[in-house]
């Protein structure tokens, strides 16, 4: 029988003022007592739109029944066969926007948990599984990945599975992408990307750090050297300035340089050498999850004032409804319609306030969000001694400036095919941020998926 | 894990260090540099690669022991390895079209200034290098340097060689003499690049200098590196390091450069004590 409550069974979560001055993952997790309950709320639709609308279309309904029949493996193995990283996309996806959008439940109540259950899964995996995956039989064919982030990485265990011997290139020096540098371990503990990418490593995929392409190797001495195709899933990673007076300060961070200290460099762990600024107050200029991430990273680096500021409304933000629920929660001061001017500093060059000026909305924009306007003589001072500028990042051109035939349009973004994200360059393909600007990990895994059946059916058309 | 092939102590604060990175030896350029971080716990640092061996495969670096990064790396030895260790970064530096340059280093910028001065020499261009150091004890590369210039003048700011001046003096007096420079090249501590440029842009030298501000990955993603150069923000990883040194805002990158001055400080004592710790295991 299906269980009729209009809710979904709600995810134990740590006190937002205990956990906005701790690292530890906010949500904890269903129990299997949870886990089933919310199982049977789904209907198991005859004509699932939940699969319709995830990027990589996991099968749903089907992982669910196995859920609700208590297989938790069968129900992992369903998961698989879509998506290589579902312990991140279980924490990390917008569901409200995808899967859960188009549940049937949510049409008289709330959708069916389709993240927290998929999370479930994937941890229940994590912590019972016996043994890693094992290598598939080897076709032959190698394929080079560049950039070991949500679209490289599910590239390459694609095409793993189908026996490609894959080498995936990373700049830094841990593999993981935005999934290490830029989402906290807070929303994302590291230890579980680490064990996504070590199921991974067994299927043999071999990942090789600190190799800067584009610098240390050109995408074509890769197709020289015995690579047959190239996926290219650089990210989006050169951030965005507001070019406002006072950027140079110091206490002005992009939210990159912010999140990577903390988050793969560790800035808050004693142990680790690297610095970062403990601001008492902050002000955050953005609307994005990443704002939100920075915000947050800020309360729990000590800060006494967070303030998010926002030019539009709420209604607006990009952010995800849980990252601007569990902000709010934690005590992070919402300033919208608000817009930064110029950045003051003392002499010595350090940040102590921001000016900003008051905003309304007029009429929409070509995104169809009514553009904000400054309201004339509207300017106010917040005190703050920090400013994390969190407005977007532009793709990475490290490799389309040194892969001669590798178009990209007027905002950098690598040109592809998006069916088969075939680049302008024989034998390339790309996906992600680095093809279209800043966007979610499930879209940037759902293009890595596209790009390896492509490049599948390419290579496999060759030995034929 | 890359492997240290050569340890030399160069004067009391500097060390040239040759790792083995063969891909980077292939491909680096001068006035590009790498990033090396020396454990787990480690920062990722930022150095101008002084000198490569394709055949070797060995990147060779120059540092200063002066923060708690280069004292970690300093515990290091011949045979040890070094965690992380990636490059080639940057744009490297525009060297031809020129017929004589002066490039000139001031400290530990010697190092970076060398292979842009051997590369010149090299490709034929009438070379004079000026060195600046605090005083004779600190002098490095001096042969090398002789080797690869058409006339070497060195300076100590005390004297104590023999040859009392700033680098800006010998560059000044050089100019006066006729040098006929259509290019300078500095690399040092900023006060002395923004001296130096102070210096060239009256007698409108081009002049480029080499960056070495605060980053993290190097290749563009965190903007920390940023610096303005003609009014508009540029990333010294990827638009850099070299600038052209009559446009960039020293005075905003002097107060960059200090940002961590205190935390700097905090982990200096604390790879002190690492340290002594290690020398009390050691003696035990």
């Amino acid at each position: 029988m299906p269980n009729m409550c209009p809710n979904k069974t709600p995810i134990p979560e740590q006190d937002p003022n205990v956990r906005n001055k701790n690292f530890d993952e906010v949500a904890t997790g269903y129990t299997e007592e949870m886990a089933l309950s919310e199982a049977a709320r789904c209907l198991n639709c005859k004509n699932p739109q939940c699969v319709t609308s995830c990027p990589v279309n996991i099968r749903i309904p089907e992982f669910i029944a196995q859920v609700v029949k208590g297989d938790y493996e069968e129900a992992y193995k369903v998961i698989t066969m879509s998506s290589s990283l579902p312990a991140v996309c279980g924490r990390v996806c917008p569901q409200e926007t995808q899967c859960e959008s188009k549940c049937v439940r949510g049409i008289k109540g709330e959708s069916v948990g389709i993240g927290r259950l998929e999370r479930f899964v994937a941890d229940y995996h994590m912590k019972h599984a016996a043994e890693a995956p094992s290598k598939p039989a080897q076709n032959g064919h190698k394929v080079a990945v560049i950039g070991s982030g949500p679209s490289g990485l599910t590239c390459a265990g694609s095409l793993a599975k189908k026996g490609y011997e894959v080498t995936v290139f990373e700049a830094f020096h841990t593999a993981g992408g935005v999934l290490m540098y830029g989402i906290p371990e807070f929303r994302l503990p590291k230890e579980i990307v680490q064990k996504e990418i070590a199921e991974l490593k067994a299927l043999g995929v071999d990942i090789r750090t600190n190799m800067v392409m584009g610098k240390v190797m050109s995408v074509d001495e890769l197709l020289e050297s015995g690579y047959e195709a190239v996926f290219v899933g650089t990210g989006a990673g050169l951030p965005n300035f507001m070019n406002m007076e006072g950027e140079g300060l110091i206490g002005v961070y992009s939210a990159n340089e912010f999140l990577t200290r903390i988050n793969l460099m560790k800035a808050y762990k004693d142990e680790y050498d690297t610095p970062i600024i403990r601001p008492k107050n902050v002000a955050v200029v953005g609307g994005g999850n990443v704002a939100m991430d920075a915000a947050r990273s800020a309360l729990r680096l000590g800060a006494e004032n967070v303030y998010i500021v926002y030019r539009r409304s709420e209604e607006e933000m990009p952010a995800r409804n849980e990252e601007i629920h569990h902000a709010k929660e934690e005590g992070v001061n919402f300033k919208l319609l608000r817009n930064p001017v110029r950045v003051i500093g003392d002499d010595s060059g350090k940040v102590v306030g921001l000016e900003c000026v008051e905003m309304e909305l007029g009429e929409p924009d070509a995104s169809g969000r009514r553009r904000p306007k400054a309201k004339e003589g509207s300017n106010f001072t917040l005190d703050v001694d920090a400013v994390i500028i969190a407005i977007g990042n532009a793709p990475n051109p490290l490799i389309r400036s040194t892969t001669p035939g590798l178009e990209a349009n007027a905002k950098g973004c690598i040109v592809v095919n998006e069916e088969t994200m075939e680049t302008t360059k024989k034998g390339v393909y790309a996906g992600g941020d680095a093809v279209t600007g800043a966007a979610t990990v499930i879209k940037a895994m759902g293009a890595g998926r596209r790009a390896a059946e492509s490049i599948d059916s390419w290579l496999s058309g060759k030995t034929e | 894990m890359y492997k240290i092939l050569e340890k030399v102590s160069l004067n009391p604060s500097m060390t040239k260090m040759a790792v083995e990175a063969p891909l980077i030896a292939k491909k680096a350029k001068p006035g590009q540099f790498i990033i090396y971080r020396v454990d787990e716990f480690g920062e990722r640092v930022p150095l101008t690669i002084a000198d490569t061996d394709a055949e070797r495969g060995s990147v060779t670096i120059i540092y200063q022991k002066v923060g708690a990064s280069t004292m970690l790396l300093d515990t290091l030895g011949e045979g040890d390895y070094i965690l992380d260790f990636v490059g080639p970064l940057g744009v490297p530096t525009e060297l031809e079209g020129y017929k004589k340059v002066a490039v000139i280093g001031g400290g530990a910028g010697c190092a970076i200034a060398y292979p842009q001065a051997k590369a010149l020499h090299k490709m034929g261009t009438a070379v004079d290098v000026i060195a600046g150091f605090r005083n004779t004890e600190l002098i490095i590369l001096e042969d090398e340097m002789k080797a690869v210039s058409d006339n070497l003048f060195v300076m100590t700011d005390d004297g104590s060689n023999g040859n009392k001046g700033f680098v800006t003096n010998a560059l000044e007096d050089n100019i006066k003499n006729g040098a006929g420079y259509d290019l300078v090249i500095a690399i040092g501590p900023v006060p002395m690049m923004k001296a130096v440029c102070g210096l060239t842009k009256q007698y409108g030298i081009k002049t480029i200098v080499s960056m070495n501000p605060i980053m993290i990955d190097g290749t563009g993603m965190c903007g920390g590196c940023r610096l303005t150069v003609g009014g508009k923000t540029k990333f010294a990883c990827v638009d850099g390091p070299d600038f052209d040194g009559h446009e960039v805002d020293f005075d905003e990158l002097m107060k960059r450069n200090v940002m961590y001055r205190p935390a700097e400080q905090a982990a200096r004592e604390k790879n002190c004590r690492l340290i002594r710790k290690a020398e009390v295991d050691q003696n035990a």
